[in-house]
């Protein structure tokens, strides 16, 4: 079956399987390799993507059902202000250890602070508690988004920038 | 054989231990692994790159450092990165003695190549301690060279010259030229010897001890291709594998005709494979143009298998023989020292206790996979291996070739923690390329890696203990109970007989029984160590209770006089042990604050890797049995110098809470020779809400420096559960914890 998807902001033609999920369309056919696979169950979040602007679980989501919305991976998100804030605050905290599980935490983050622009403990706790990090970088995590949300500016409700 | 010696052996992570004979052996092989590790160190070989091998402008004056005209410094990092920060640890220390800035430096992963860089794996915390001299005496190399050079085109003595972030100056002269400029010179000067070149004085040191963030980092956060897993070959096929579900399981029959006729399948097929549970075991392949249509494929798989012996094996028939050989002596003696019966008839208080701890799985986020190419008698393989050699070793025997005939390419790998020091994935890719006569990318799914991992064994330990009437602890009787046949271990289920308080209990004994296991095992983060400490720092913290003392002041007093005792490396020593105990004691605030009721403050110190570590783990036990930790203080004696602050404090912290997560959330069960949990659901890592901070301190004595992968994983356990005591009077003799016993 063929797909007009838009990643990112461009628009690409796959031709797939329609049960193929949204994860192996963007590793194995796009060639987007920034989202992980890690459990294929929607146990871990390493494969968390954004449609239409909500976090979802890429290995959960056919590619039948992504529709005309709009797709942004961890390749796209730095071209959004809540995304440029949070990989910025991730390299200064150094949350990094294996950094498989990050992307997926990044993406969450992101669709996190995009809705919610300071949140609490608990409102972190909520958002992100299904993202695994094997390596345990949870408290940097959480300082990271912290410090990205802090006195953050993410424009117009962190919308795309111009020309993403 | 010396530990030494393991260590440059591919089995020496493996922990394939034979049963000591007696005490006197112990004590041999006890004195030769004291001296060995620290002390004979090998130096790499600085080989001189081959003409052209450095890009043009470039020039390469060791195995490790290129610097271009341009005055930029490649240094190659040797040992695979999984996320322990080696990528950007071992260049710092080669970048420290060369005396460059850190801006200038820019780090490639080396290719495997033994001649130039010895072994090169991640495993056993081994990596600092084994290139804390190599390394940086391979930049003290380099910057004499370039020195040299310098000297020689200004016609000045090099004692003249010194050298400050990339340049060579001569001070009286007032001259300066960059690295970049004289670099050519300079690689065509005779490498000076290792031993004899001059090392800065730590003092003056401007990039060890400082936060260097990683290097990868800043790609990992913009998802760019790193990892095993997003290697592409043009022409590539993805494969999926099935093997047989119970261990060493052996395939009669499979429906691989009816697959072939699936969409977008292009092959099927039957892999007789071996016996050997660490290399290519009996399975299906089903190779198609995509992962997902070979997953789907799967499903559709019919296969008749010849189970085998293990599958009369089961998590409850371990139980009920380690249940029998509980009332029996121990098989073997693993260390007998004074009257143990005596001192326990005499004791005041006779302490007894049963501890468990189940088989656990590695599950690192990346599940296992490899990208290989096999044209002709040559294969080329991409693949997040902990252990590149012993990979290229295995898959040259599989496919019959000539080691020189496998290249392996070392990818970032997505965590290791032990399980990629196992090289079965790579041995099923090439076996599969070959067959399908294309380059393969094998991707396993979660429930293949959950259930053909290499397992943390279960273990059983059957204690009695004497105090004197002034609590002192005068007897400790212990019956490990554990796999193997034959007096061999099974992987990573030995117990050492020098763990502490051996030697500091004038009575003591310890025995051990063994039963066959066809489950395979492996070393898992802190081997050994992150099981034998929950049961010895719980029962010693059982006694303190018992004696009525504090149980940090009772370990203290149990330590006694600071001195070494043998253990791993260099022995184990008590006045560093006590250094970190007494480190919490103040940073934790330790018997300072009164806390609320069902909130308790555990300790525990274990010595693991090299590296000594004191916990203490403040938790909370709601009246429905949940826990919550409120916070862990770690202290950690990893000798002078710890060299990335950052890295080790990120380090330090995830190895606690893996150890708080295995503790709260982690069983593998065997059933009829299978694994019984298949996924994230069944067998959980912990998630962010079960995250305590952790603060994180280092004492730094005068002592070598040792890695950080290992040590703070193992007292974080002993710690909670010694907390929950606190908090509710229940003892965890069991894991992981069962919060239905801690209902109030
Ligand atoms: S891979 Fe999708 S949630 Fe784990
Ligand atoms: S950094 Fe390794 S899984 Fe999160």
């Amino acid at each position: 079956m063929h797909y007009a998807l838009t990643i990112n902001g461009k628009s690409h033609d796959v031709d797939v399987d329609a049960d193929t999920p949204l994860l192996w369309v963007l590793r194995d056919a796009v060639k987007l390799k920034g989202t992980k696979f890690g459990c294929g169950a929607g146990l871990c979040g390493a494969c968390t993507v954004h449609i239409g602007g909500q976090a979802v679980r890429a290995c959960q989501t056919a590619v039948s059902d992504v529709g005309n919305h709009a797709v942004t991976t961890i390749e796209g998100i730095g071209e959004t202000a809540v995304g440029a804030r949070l990989q910025k605050a991730w390299l200064a905290v150094d949350v990094v250890q294996c950094g498989y599980c990050q992307a997926g935490q990044i993406m969450t983050a992101a669709a996190l602070l995009t809705q919610n622009k300071s949140p609490s403990d608990a409102d972190i706790d909520a958002a992100m508690d299904g993202n695994i990090c094997r390596c345990a970088t949870y408290s940097r995590i959480r300082q990271a988004i912290k410090q990205a949300a802090s006195g953050a500016d993410f424009g117009a409700n962190g919308q795309p920038r111009k020309g993403a | 054989m010396t530990l030494q010696d393991q260590s440059f052996q591919p089995q020496a992570l493996f922990n394939v231990a034979k049963l000591p004979t007696s005490r006197r052996a112990f004590l041999k092989a006890g004195a030769a692994a004291g001296g060995g590790l620290l002390l004979t160190l090998t130096v790499p070989l600085l080989v001189k790159a081959a003409a052209g091998a450095a890009s043009a402008g470039a020039s390469t004056l060791n195995a490790y450092v290129t610097i271009a005209a341009d005055n930029s410094v490649t240094i190659m990092s040797k040992n695979p990165e999984i996320g322990q920060g080696i990528k950007t640890m071992l260049p710092m220390l080669i970048a420290e003695e060369l005396d460059v800035a850190w801006s200038q430096v820019r780090i490639d992963q080396a290719p495997l190549d033994a001649a130039k860089y010895g072994r090169q794996f991640a495993g056993g915390s081994q990596a600092t301690p084994l290139n804390w001299e190599p390394c940086r005496r391979a930049g003290a190399a380099a910057r004499q060279m370039l020195i040299a050079a310098a000297a020689a085109q200004w016609n000045v003595p090099a004692s003249e010259c010194t050298t400050s972030e990339g340049r060579v100056l001569h001070q009286s002269s007032g001259r300066s030229v960059t690295y970049g400029a004289v670099a050519e010179r300079a690689s065509t000067l005779p490498v000076p010897d290792l031993a004899k070149v001059a090392v800065k004085d730590p003092k003056n040191y401007t990039i060890i001890g400082r936060s260097t963030p990683g290097y990868d980092s800043p790609k990992v956060v913009k998802g760019e291709p790193l990892f095993g897993i997003d290697h592409e070959v043009p022409g590539m096929l993805y494969a999926v594998f099935q093997k047989c579900p119970v261990f060493g399981g052996k395939v009669v029959t499979a429906n691989v005709n009816d697959l072939k006729k699936m969409t977008g399948v292009r092959d099927a097929f039957v892999v007789e494979g071996g016996s050997d549970l660490h290399g290519l075991m009996p399975g299906v392949a089903i190779v198609a143009d995509s992962w997902w249509r070979a997953s789907k494929a799967r499903e559709k798989l019919e296969v008749t298998w010849d189970e085998g012996a293990t599958a009369a094996q089961s998590s409850a028939g371990f139980a009920k023989q380690a249940a029998a050989f509980r009332g029996q002596a121990p098989q073997n003696s693993l260390r007998n020292d004074g009257d143990v019966a005596a001192a326990l008839s005499s004791a005041a208080q006779v302490v007894e206790a049963d501890y468990h701890y189940p088989f656990i799985a590695h599950a690192p986020l990346e599940p296992m996979n490899c990208t290989a190419h096999v044209e002709g008698v040559k294969v080329t393989l991409w693949a997040p291996t902990q252990n590149p050699g012993p990979g290229r070793t295995l898959v040259a025997k599989t496919l019959g070739l000539d080691e020189s005939k496998v290249i392996v390419n070392m990818t970032r790998c997505g965590g290791g923690f032990g399980r990629r020091l196992d090289s079965d994935f790579m041995a099923e890719a090439a076996w599969i390329s070959k067959v399908a006569g294309a380059p393969v990318k094998l991707v396993w799914n979660r429930t293949d890696d959950m259930q053909h991992d290499f397992y943390r064994p279960a273990g059983w330990h059957f204690f009695k203990a004497g105090l004197d009437a002034d609590g002192k602890l005068i007897a400790w009787q212990q019956h490990f109970v554990s796999f193997g046949k034959n007096g061999n271990y099974a992987r990573s289920a030995n117990m050492e007989s020098t763990i502490f308080p051996a030697g500091r209990v004038p009575n003591l004994s310890m025995g051990v029984s063994l039963m066959p296991l066809g489950v395979p095992t492996g070393p898992l983060r802190a081997p050994g160590s992150n099981a034998l400490a929950f049961v010895f720092q719980s029962f010693i913290d059982e006694l303190a209770h018992k004696a009525g003392k504090d149980p940090l002041q009772f370990q203290i007093d149990l330590l006694g006089k600071p001195e070494m005792l043998p253990g791993r490396g260099a022995g184990f020593h008590t006045g560093r042990a006590r250094g970190v105990m007494e480190k919490v004691r103040e940073v934790s605030g330790w018997g300072q604050r009164k806390l609320p009721e069902r909130t308790g403050m555990g300790v525990a110190f274990y010595y693991s890797h090299l590296g000594y570590f004191a916990e203490v783990v403040e938790a909370a036990v709601g009246n429905d049995g949940q826990i919550k930790i409120n916070k862990v203080w770690a202290v950690g004696d990893v000798g002078s110098h710890v060299i990335n602050p950052t890295a080790a404090e990120n380090m330090a912290q995830g190895g606690v809470l893996d150890g708080l997560g295995e503790a709260l959330n982690q069983k593998i069960t065997i059933d009829k020779g299978r694994v019984v949990e298949a996924n994230f659901d069944s067998f959980q890592p912990l998630r962010l809400t079960q995250a305590a901070p952790v603060e994180v301190h280092f004492v730094t004595t005068d002592n070598p420096p040792t890695g950080l992968g290992e040590p703070p994983l193992p007292p974080a356990i002993p710690a909670l559960c010694n907390a929950i005591f606190a908090a509710t009077g229940k003892r965890i003799r069991s894991l992981p914890i069962d919060t239905a016993l801690l209902k109030a």
